[in-house]
């Protein structure tokens, strides 16, 4: 109980000072997670929805392939990202490994697949009451995809959210390729692993409940534009 | 702007449909021309829908042709941009009444800024003027169906399709959808309309095609079909006797 009272204290702490550290850590956070998930959803919108309304054989076992690597371990992620852009790996000489954008391209893999697996589902019952009627009239494929997934927009903000959700708090693959260097690219997740293994329990759980606060106060942005879109859309 | 090529007369040939290895529709031939409402009556089941969609282009036929104009038109999309369907149940995008109206309009590659006055003008034909910023979905069944209309309007179709589109609705709301029916038939578009209702085929009808197990069995007048009926299959379903 003590411990938990002391982590409020801190993270009341934290927030109040507006430590200059401490807001570097949540802002890079929030930098490398959201940009992550926009390139995710960039790539994971139109590649869920094409999947969705593509017939080829072995289309099941994508479906069950994209499906399993929702579960992805971060830090397998982490790793496979650390070789590609270590010194000697293929892509080496772009010197991105231990930078932001490191993290943010093991972030965007990490996430992809949610986004991509959750909008081809949404898509596919989408396209199951649209086929006939876009059909009718005339639809390119482009048409297609562009009508579902304007018409898909409530269920893929939250798509969007549950990418979010995986981006922010996972610490595996941010630490293999950021390396948790202090005010380069040490995040919410990686300073409460650092703070933990130092025996600072209490800032360990201060950070915990700031990055709680943060996740909550992003699904409620995000949510109040939803029901603001929706209000506006059923009265307008 | 120039006049799009006429698609009418819409000729079928020996129409074949073959679904998990049930013969559905058999040797299907028949010309339809320009200018008449035509309908397509029979009792549930006898493969209406199915023979609608095929001339629609929706599902492809196992076997026989559909010819469009006086030859064969190459391109399929082209050929459904001056048709429009009508379904049993509305199909409604996740958005405003005028949204969806628009949306088919940019299908039809309608410049965007003619799209809102062409929308408008549609809702207004349709009844629907002060419904436009609705959400399509919470309109009642009534106005959804003349809300497809109003969609079918915009884009000033050739012909038009309409399957069973009275079948959830109530006398007033048949009636409204039934007037519009006219309007366009008024306007020049060649009206196809599926129906298992004798008195909306009596209503509408210029001529029948009266299908009865995926065969059609007459092709007549309505006049010359609900007078004389030559069948005795259409004797017996426009006493009311049910037909399986």
């Amino acid at each position: 109980m003590g411990e938990f009272g002391q982590a409020l204290v801190n993270a009341a702490t934290l927030i109040v000072e507006f430590d200059r550290d401490f807001i570097g850590i949540v802002g890079l956070s929030l930098r490398v997670s959201l940009t992550a998930v926009l390139f995710a959803c960039a790539l994971g919108f139109p590649l869920g929805a094409v999947l969705a309304l593509s017939r080829f054989p072995g289309r099941g076992a994508v479906v069950a392939g994209l499906n399993a690597l929702m579960g992805l371990p971060p830090v397998v992620v982490g790793l496979v990202v650390f070789l590609l852009l270590s010194r000697s790996g293929p892509f080496g000489v772009l010197g991105l490994l231990f930078t932001p954008t490191a993290m943010i391209i093991a972030q965007t893999i990490l996430v992809t697949p949610i986004i991509a697996a959750l909008t081809r589902q949404t898509v596919e019952d989408l396209w199951s009451e649209y086929g006939e009627h876009l059909h009718s009239l005339g639809a390119t494929r482009a048409d297609t995809i562009g009508t579902l997934l304007w018409d898909g927009r409530f269920s893929l903000t939250t798509t969007a959210l549950a990418g979010f959700g995986r981006a922010i708090a996972e610490v595996g693959a941010v630490m293999i390729v950021g390396g948790n260097i202090d005010s380069v690219t040490r995040v919410m997740t990686t300073a409460i692993a650092l703070e933990t293994s130092k025996g600072n329990l209490e800032m360990a759980l201060g950070l915990g409940i700031v990055l709680l606060v943060l996740a909550l106060a992003v699904n409620g942005a995000s949510q109040l534009i939803g029901t603001n879109a929706m209000r506006r859309a059923a009265q307008a | 702007m120039s006049t799009p090529p006429a698609i009418l007369p819409l000729e079928v040939s020996d129409l074949v449909y073959e679904a998990g290895g049930a013969r559905l529709l058999h040797d299907i031939s028949f010309r339809l021309t320009a200018g008449t409402r035509t309908v397509v009556l029979g009792p549930n089941g006898a493969g209406k829908s199915l023979l609608l969609r095929l001339c629609h282009g929706l599902i492809t036929p196992t076997m026989g042709a559909i010819r469009w104009g006086d030859q064969m038109l190459a391109d399929p999309r082209r050929l459904q941009r001056h048709q429009a369907m009508v379904f049993q149940r509305p199909v409604l995008l996740r958005r405003s009444a005028r949204g969806n109206v628009e949306h088919a309009l940019s299908l039809h590659r309608v410049p965007r800024r003619q799209r809102r006055a062409r929308a408008d003008l549609a809702l207004a034909q349709t009844g629907l003027a002060e419904l436009g910023n609705r959400p399509a979905r919470a309109l009642s069944g009534g106005e959804q169906q003349r809300l497809a209309l109003a969609r079918a309007w915009a884009t000033t179709p050739q012909v038009l399709f309409l399957d069973e589109p009275t079948a959830n609705l109530d006398p007033a709301a048949t009636r409204a959808v039934e007037t519009l029916i006219h309007g366009f038939h008024a306007a020049g578009t060649k009206i196809i309309m599926t129906t298992h209702d004798l008195g909306q085929a009596q209503r509408v009808a210029d001529e029948i095609v009266f299908i009865h197990h995926g065969r059609v069995l007459e092709r007549t007048s309505a006049d010359g079909f609900f007078s004389a009926p030559a069948t005795p299959e259409a004797q017996a379903f426009i006493k009311g006797e049910l037909l399986w």
